[in-house]
């Protein structure tokens, strides 16, 4: 930072309640000056958005109640403005941009009108004025074809497109802060890069303090100049980004941050996690609230720590910080992982992939040709007894079209898939029957995959009911308990409901359905994308534990990069439909061959800001093309940085370029 | 967009043909004909010879096949025969009974819009308050009372409190505007009260999703007054899918009018139906049935464009 800046933003003591009993918001206090990035980390449930929210005052007033505090913006306190004050404020001064573009934009008002309305409604400018504006402003934010895409609507645009017209939305009155928040959650990798990458430049060009709110460590390394963490509704450590990410001051921090898997390193050890869950803020405990979860709480912790200054310059809500800061107490070291079933070098393929196509029609309307969506094309791959093939791609990239093939809840279009030298594809039912004991699922979303309705023992016990694995209520009750204790869960849950569990809970729950059927081959379509950091570091263990004690493949398929890297031992990129790159964890990520994986590593920020000051990130340009009419040639070639004339005519097929390593790229020379 | 228009009037052909092959085949089944219902209802004497002659005269005596390729010939030259019981032109005893009804509807609809959004749109605003409780107990008395009912009480109030009844005959617009709508008034309001309901209480629960939607919270953070957001950018999206019910609604009611017909005698379609079923007017009742159905599908049609004009997300092609 150059010369001191002058303070735009002071919270102090905010707290918020709903329906005045919980309190989401308690105690939040920080500063920020002009032009500075401060992000907000922390996990679902940490009141990061509330606390977003509330400096806007956007929270339902019907619910939410300011119970203490002052917000300080510009020498006003946002708390004591009145609604139409407040309103003035809103758009012209501060900004908000929010996580999900697709539904950010009213859907029937054109973008032009959207752009426009916070510049005649705060600046009073006219409609030839304002629109000239609006095309500036699309420029800015790198829209191109501006003065004909202000009379589209949002749906003609793609995420990220919309996410830079938010962006225009928030820039439009030169606003002295915006708030992002998760503005990049919902994209892509890739588009992710660009939009933080926009944000940070504009933010520095038009000397605009930027608050990023994010559950994403690497996107606060890269991006921020301090941070703040929260955890159940208060900041336990802030400070800048250089002292949190290097010198924790804080246990959450420190546990946070080794449980994150990381794109940069090799995987030696299992991942560290934070045990437990975090506290129900309608009764959280009375000192400190990390206490119950922390390896290093003594009697001291029954009374709430206060923020207090450190040796880093950060404050640290810890009574022990200065033992944390002298070193006197370490972090556990972190288990050795656990052995591997196979031996490097050749494990028995048990499942083979020849030349599998799925092609979806889409009905354009009556009397017109149906389209086609080419989800999965040609690919060929192979996976060995007891290794995990971790399949990654952005959104659309045809990988969990992929499991449902493999799972045979779609039928290919062509190719066969082959498990343990049986193509399934051509197989009678009854084997199909035998097949799909054999082959089982982990979904995403712990929240809709399990019926609602059934508790968690009848959820686990159905399958062995359908499949007769045992025979008898006191036997199935039996196994139940087992397959509940293998998945960490205690037998008591069974009586339970899905909506009585935490999210990692739930998970657990739809692991131990899938053993209940005593699987060989597990696709675990992003298994843990939907949980916070903590409980994904506990899950991801869990699944490593149970591929060791009962020798089983894992497909996971997942577009978090980092995860992959922890938990695979060779990896796929997949795009558009087709796979680019195969190769073992370590040999993609250390020298990757594709330029698409090239790509998709740079986009991905690592969480440290050492590491990422050093980094140069190639951000890619452009839109993932449509599915429906995917490039010809290679389908990378029109994001490709190195694309040619020839890769628009020919279509690569994967060359194994070093032992063991394909790429699909006729620019990727032979190695030796 | 033309093109679209002219492939959905195209396959109107198939639903009406359908329509028409129901219509026909199943009023074949009903026991009687319009015949035995004319000349043998009052119980007197008729020879044989002269019923047998009646049917020959109104083609009845004809194999069923034949009598549907007559009706079906017709109709492609838009001749939908005469009716059996009074022997006019079918066309001509709709066509004078359609405005009363079709103006009773579109009173109704427009009523009911008028009242429907505004109190959709309050009890919306302000869910859980004593105004929301008033609003959702005028819509379930609209939904629970029957019409005829209501129809009933208003002509009882006007009546009783007024010394005064609507004419029996239809008064037409044209001459005497007034008179027109002071008869055409009370069947409206009671149909539109029902209707309404039923709009009023879509609005509500429509309101309260889209204004729980991210763009409107993103409308609040750009600093667009309290008041522009609800009515510029709730309410529009709110409104879309009264489109289809206010459509299709009101084409029910072209055909639907029937009781609240017979309670302000108005002598529209809906009665003109009910007599024809009575007198077993075979080639009246298809008629009619047919209108209601060319009414039904033009008005899905023409909700489909509306939507299309407001929801730039739905273009035809």
């Amino acid at each position: 930072m150059n010369g001191p800046a002058p303070e735009l933003l002071r919270v102090e003591d905010l707290s918020v309640e709903f329906g005045g009993r919980l309190r989401a918001v308690d105690g939040v206090g920080f500063t920020l000056k002009a032009g500075e990035t401060l992000a907000v980390v922390g996990e679902s449930g940490s009141g990061k958005s509330v606390t977003a929210l509330s400096l806007m005052r956007l929270l339902p007033e019907r619910i939410a109640r300011y119970a203490s505090g002052r917000v300080a913006f510009d020498g006003k306190d946002l708390l004591d403005l009145s609604p139409a004050e407040m309103e003035k404020l809103r758009g012209q001064d501060i900004a908000m941009i929010f996580q999900e573009p697709m539904t950010s934009l009213n859907p029937i008002l054109t973008i032009g009108f959207q752009i426009m309305e916070p510049l005649r409604i705060h600046l009073g400018l006219s409609g030839a004025q304002a629109r000239a504006r609006a095309v500036e402003l699309l420029e800015l934010v790198g829209i191109s074809d501006a003065e004909r895409r202000l009379d589209q609507y949002p749906h003609q645009f793609s995420g990220g497109m919309r996410q830079r017209v938010m962006i225009a939305i928030g820039l439009a009155c030169d606003p002295k802060l915006i708030i992002a928040d998760e503005p990049t959650t919902a994209l892509d990798v890739t588009i992710q890069a660009q939009i933080l990458e926009l944000m940070k430049d504009l933010s520095r060009r038009l000397d605009i303090a930027l608050i990023l709110i994010t559950h994403n460590l690497g996107i606060v390394a890269r991006y921020a100049d301090r941070v703040a963490v929260m955890y159940a509704a208060r900041i336990v450590e802030s400070g800048t980004a250089e002292a949190v990410f290097s010198r924790p001051r804080h246990p959450y921090t420190m546990g946070l941050l080794r449980s994150v898997p990381r794109l940069d390193r090799a995987r030696q050890t299992r991942l560290a996690t934070i045990e437990g869950l975090p506290p129900d803020l309608a009764n959280a405990p009375l000192g400190c609230r990390f206490a119950p979860r922390c390896p290093f709480a003594i009697d001291a912790c029954a009374e709430p720590p206060h923020l207090s200054e450190t040796d880093t310059g950060g404050l640290s809500a810890c009574h022990r910080w200065e033992e944390i800061a002298a070193g006197t107490i370490r972090e556990v070291p972190a288990e050795p992982a656990p052995a591997r079933l196979l031996a490097a070098g050749g494990p028995k393929e048990i499942m083979r992939l020849e030349k599998l196509t799925k092609t979806f029609e889409i009905s354009r309307g009556i009397g017109r040709k149906p389209g086609a969506v080419r989800a999965v094309q040609e690919v060929s791959l192979s996976v060995g007894e007891g290794e995990t093939l971790g399949l990654v791609g952005e959104s659309g990239c045809g990988k969990s079209t992929l499991g449902r093939l493999i799972l045979g809840l779609e039928e290919p279009t062509s190719g066969t898939i082959a498990f343990e030298g049986k193509d399934i594809t051509a197989a009678p039912p009854a084997e199909r029957r035998r097949l799909r004991r054999d082959i089982q699922v982990i979904f995403q979303d712990p929240f809709s995959s399990l019926n609602p309705r059934m508790t968690v023992g009848s959820i686990v016990e159905e399958p062995l009911k359908v499949y007769g694995l045992r025979k008898g209520a006191k036997a199935r009750g039996e196994r139940v308990r087992e397959l509940l204790d293998q998945v960490g869960l205690r037998a008591d849950m069974a009586e339970r409901y899905p909506h009585q569990l935490s999210g990692g809970q739930r998970q657990r729950v739809g692991i131990a359905r899938a053993l209940a059927m005593e699987p060989r081959f597990i696709v675990c379509d992003e298994a843990v994308s939907a949980l916070d950091v903590s409980i994904q570091g506990q899950i991801i263990n869990l699944l490593e534990r149970l591929q060791a004690e009962l020798g089983l493949t894992f497909l996971f398929i997942a577009h978090d990069l980092a995860v992959v890297r922890h938990i695979s031992t060779r990896v796929a990129v997949m795009y558009l439909g087709r796979v680019m790159e195969i190769a073992d964890r370590d040999a993609i990520y250390a020298e990757p061959l594709h330029p698409y994986t090239k790509v998709l590593l740079d986009a991905a920020p690592v969480p440290d800001p050492e590491v990422e000051k050093m980094r140069a990130p190639r951000i890619v340009n452009g839109d993932l093309p449509s599915p429906l009419s995917p490039p010809s040639g290679c389908v990378f070639h029109t994001r490709c940085p190195i694309a040619t004339e020839e890769c628009r005519q020919t279509i690569p097929e994967p060359r194994e370029i070093r032992p063991g390593h394909f790429a699909a790229c006729i620019k990727v020379e032979a190695q030796p | 967009m033309t093109s679209y228009i002219a492939r959905r009037l195209l396959m109107m052909i198939p639903t009406l043909l359908g329509v028409a092959i129901l219509t026909f085949f199943m009023l074949r089944v009903v026991p009687g004909d319009v015949v035995q219902v004319k000349l043998m209802a009052d119980g007197g004497m008729v020879s044989p010879a002269a019923i047998e002659a009646e049917r020959v005269r109104l083609g009845l005596d004809q194999s069923l096949t034949v009598q549907f390729l007559d009706w079906m010939r017709g109709i492609f030259t838009l001749d939908f025969g005469n009716s059996m019981w009074t022997g006019r032109p079918v066309a001509a005893e709709i066509a004078s009974r359609f405005l009363v009804t079709f103006q009773a509807a579109l009173m109704a609809t427009i009523i009911a819009v008028f009242i429907a959004v505004p109190l959709g749109t309050v009890s919306a605003l302000y869910r859980g308050s004593a105004l929301d409780y008033i609003v959702r107990v005028i819509t379930i008395g609209g939904l629970a009372l029957p019409s005829f009912w209501i129809g009933m009480l208003v002509l009882l109030c006007l009546l009783r409190y007024a010394h005064w009844l609507p004419p029996i005959s239809y008064v037409s617009p044209t001459e005497d505007p007034w008179g027109n709508f002071t008869q055409m008034i009370w069947p409206s309001l009671v149909v539109g009260y029902r209707f309404s309901a039923v709009l009023a209480r879509l609005i509500r629960s429509s309101l309260l999703d889209v204004l729980n939607e991210d763009y409107i919270r993103t409308a609040r953070a750009k600093g667009v007054p309290a008041r522009t957001v609800i009515w510029l950018h709730a309410l529009k999206n709110a409104l879309l899918p009264a489109v289809t019910v206010v459509g299709l609604e009101f084409a029910f009611l072209i055909g639907g009018l029937v009781v609240t017909e017979q309670v302000f005698n108005l002598n529209g379609v809906g009665k003109l139906f009910i007599q024809a079923v009575e007198h077993h007017d075979f080639t009246m009742i298809q008629g009619l049935v047919m209108m209601f159905a060319v009414i039904y599908v033009l008005a899905n049609l023409i909700v489909d464009l509306i939507y299309a004009a407001i929801d730039p997300r739905i273009r035809y092609r």
